[in-house]
């Protein structure tokens, strides 16, 4: 047997015996990644609108910034929250390194630019198109705002998967602050980064398609309301 | 302490994922000690006599007392001894108790391009691998495993960085990543025999050089000193380095074995 087939092999079998162990990794890396993914939309969402809607110096460059930051390395993320989390940090009285919570902070912080960028722009094309109109019902800036995320609300719904995606394939930064630690921080790409230093590289790659399977899961899921909802909301 | 208070609230607000509150101390060990499995075997044992979790980051042994010293870790359990005493005399450590050793091993291709299988001196196989110019991937991660390497290019009179980006590769990665590229270039790496035993991906290689005195490997475990960090949790990071160095924890250690050989000889006095 070739290593892809016998990695194939690993990955139906992980899948089958519903192994505890990886449903518990699974279930940390969704639960990990939907959390960052949560806390990035409630930043990045107002402040893209915010970026699009209002008009002052300096705004282009603010742009120009933020799409940078869409390239954030992970590696610098991780250890700029590690710094900033370890007891000898600003942040260390509190505990949080090597916990879920500081897996959270450093996803958010990778996808939240990611968020932001992407949705200024979307909101930024619905503005230039009703600007208008909604000048003229006399909507102020947060009532535009408010408006457009609503209007925009399905392609959104694609920033948030670009988000989830980058944040569920992450390894970087959250093997630094979460330290990869088994059964308390240990998610589906530092596990697969562990069984790629233990050489066992057909298990390592089974597990990466589970990861993928998952990941196309939850986009299918994703547009699969997205379908629905349009049919209903036109 | 308003910026601490306000990321305090924004990390409650946000919806923290849920850690229950038990008892456990984190402990900085290496790669070694976790990928060859001995973890897997020895702390379940621990956790369920004393109701204690260990949490175990692995890292290179410079590395993890790094992050000691940055008072991230309750206990650090590596294997440099020379490190292991700098850390002490720096005041970080409480005590320094040993607890087993294995040995370093020299792993090598088929073919054998030094020409040095069957040897047991380790100098006169480094010596070898230098002439020939033979291709050697080195850790490069200030590791346990890279200083004790080191060391041996230095008795042995060779400087390896002079055959950098020719036959000697720094990985700068842990040990199993060093491996793979050793095995997928047919390489000579150094190793500990921990590692190698339970590593699956060996291509083509196999053991060179064993058995020389100078390839001893001994770990050694440490409180982390309370005086420097406060939040250190003593009473149950003393807990587990008295563990593991009585007569109980000593006999699990000897007990794990892969394929009947086994990978770490406990000696605690």
């Amino acid at each position: 047997m070739n290593d892809l087939t016998q990695a194939m092999y690993a990955a139906t079998r992980l899948i089958f015996s519903a192994d505890a162990l990886l449903v518990s990794i699974i279930a940390l890396s969704l639960k990990v990644s939907f959390t960052a993914v949560l806390t990035a939309a409630i930043i990045g969402f107002p402040t893209g609108a915010f970026l699009a809607i209002t008009r002052f110096p300096g705004r282009q460059m603010l742009i120009a910034l933020l799409n940078a930051l869409m390239g954030l390395p992970p590696v610098v993320v991780g250890l700029l929250i590690y710094l900033l989390l370890s007891r000898a940090g600003p942040l260390g009285e509190f505990g949080l390194l090597f916990t879920p919570t500081a897996m959270v902070i450093a996803q958010a912080v990778l996808i939240t630019p990611i968020i932001a960028a992407l949705s200024r722009q979307v909101i930024e094309d619905a503005w230039r198109e009703y600007e208008e109109q909604l000048r003229s019902l006399g909507a102020g800036t947060l009532a535009a705002a408010r408006t457009l995320l609503w209007d925009t609300r399905f392609a959104l719904i694609t920033v948030v998967l670009a988000g989830f995606g980058r944040a569920a394939a992450e390894v970087g930064a959250v093997m630094i602050v979460g330290g990869n630690i088994d059964g308390v921080t240990r998610v589906m790409t530092t596990a697969i980064a562990l069984e790629t230093s233990k050489g066992d590289l057909p298990l390592a790659l089974g597990l990466g398609m589970v990861l993928v399977a998952i990941i196309i899961g939850v986009n299918l899921l994703a547009h699969g309301v997205k379908l629905t909802a349009q049919r209903f909301h036109g | 302490m308003m910026f601490k208070n306000i990321c305090l609230a924004l990390i409650l607000c946000v919806g923290t994922v849920a850690l229950a509150q038990e008892k456990f101390i984190t402990v900085a060990s290496t790669t070694s000690t976790e990928q060859s499995g001995l973890f897997k075997h020895l702390l379940p044992v621990f956790e369920k006599k004393s109701g204690i979790q260990v949490r175990v980051v692995a890292l290179g042994t410079g590395q993890a007392l790094d992050m000691a010293r940055r008072g991230d870790a309750d206990v650090v359990f590596v294997h440099d001894k020379e490190a292991e005493e700098k850390f002490l005399a720096d005041g970080f450590g409480v005590r320094r108790f040993e607890v087993m050793y294995n040995d370093f091993i020299l792993v090598g291709p088929k073919s054998d391009t030094a020409k040095i299988a069957g040897g047991k001196d380790i100098l006169a196989a480094f010596r070898k691998i230098a002439e020939a110019k033979a291709p050697f991937t080195s850790r490069g991660d200030k590791s346990g495993t890279h200083a004790a390497e080191m060391r041996l290019w230095k008795v042995a009179g060779i400087d390896p960085q002079t055959g950098k980006g020719t036959w000697y590769r720094e990985t700068g990665s842990g040990m199993g990543p060093t491996l793979n590229t050793a095995s997928a270039m047919n390489a000579y790496a150094f190793t500990d025999r921990g590692t190698w035993l339970a590593f699956k991906n060996r291509g083509d290689l196999s053991i060179v050089t064993e058995g020389d005195q100078r390839l001893f490997n001994q770990y050694g475990v440490m409180l982390v000193n309370p005086a420097k960090h406060s939040h250190v949790k003593k009473e149950m990071g003393q807990a587990f380095v008295d563990w593991v160095t009585s007569a109980e924890g000593q006999k699990i250690i000897a007990a794990y074995k892969i394929n009947g050989d086994p990978l770490f000889f406990p000696n605690a006095r």
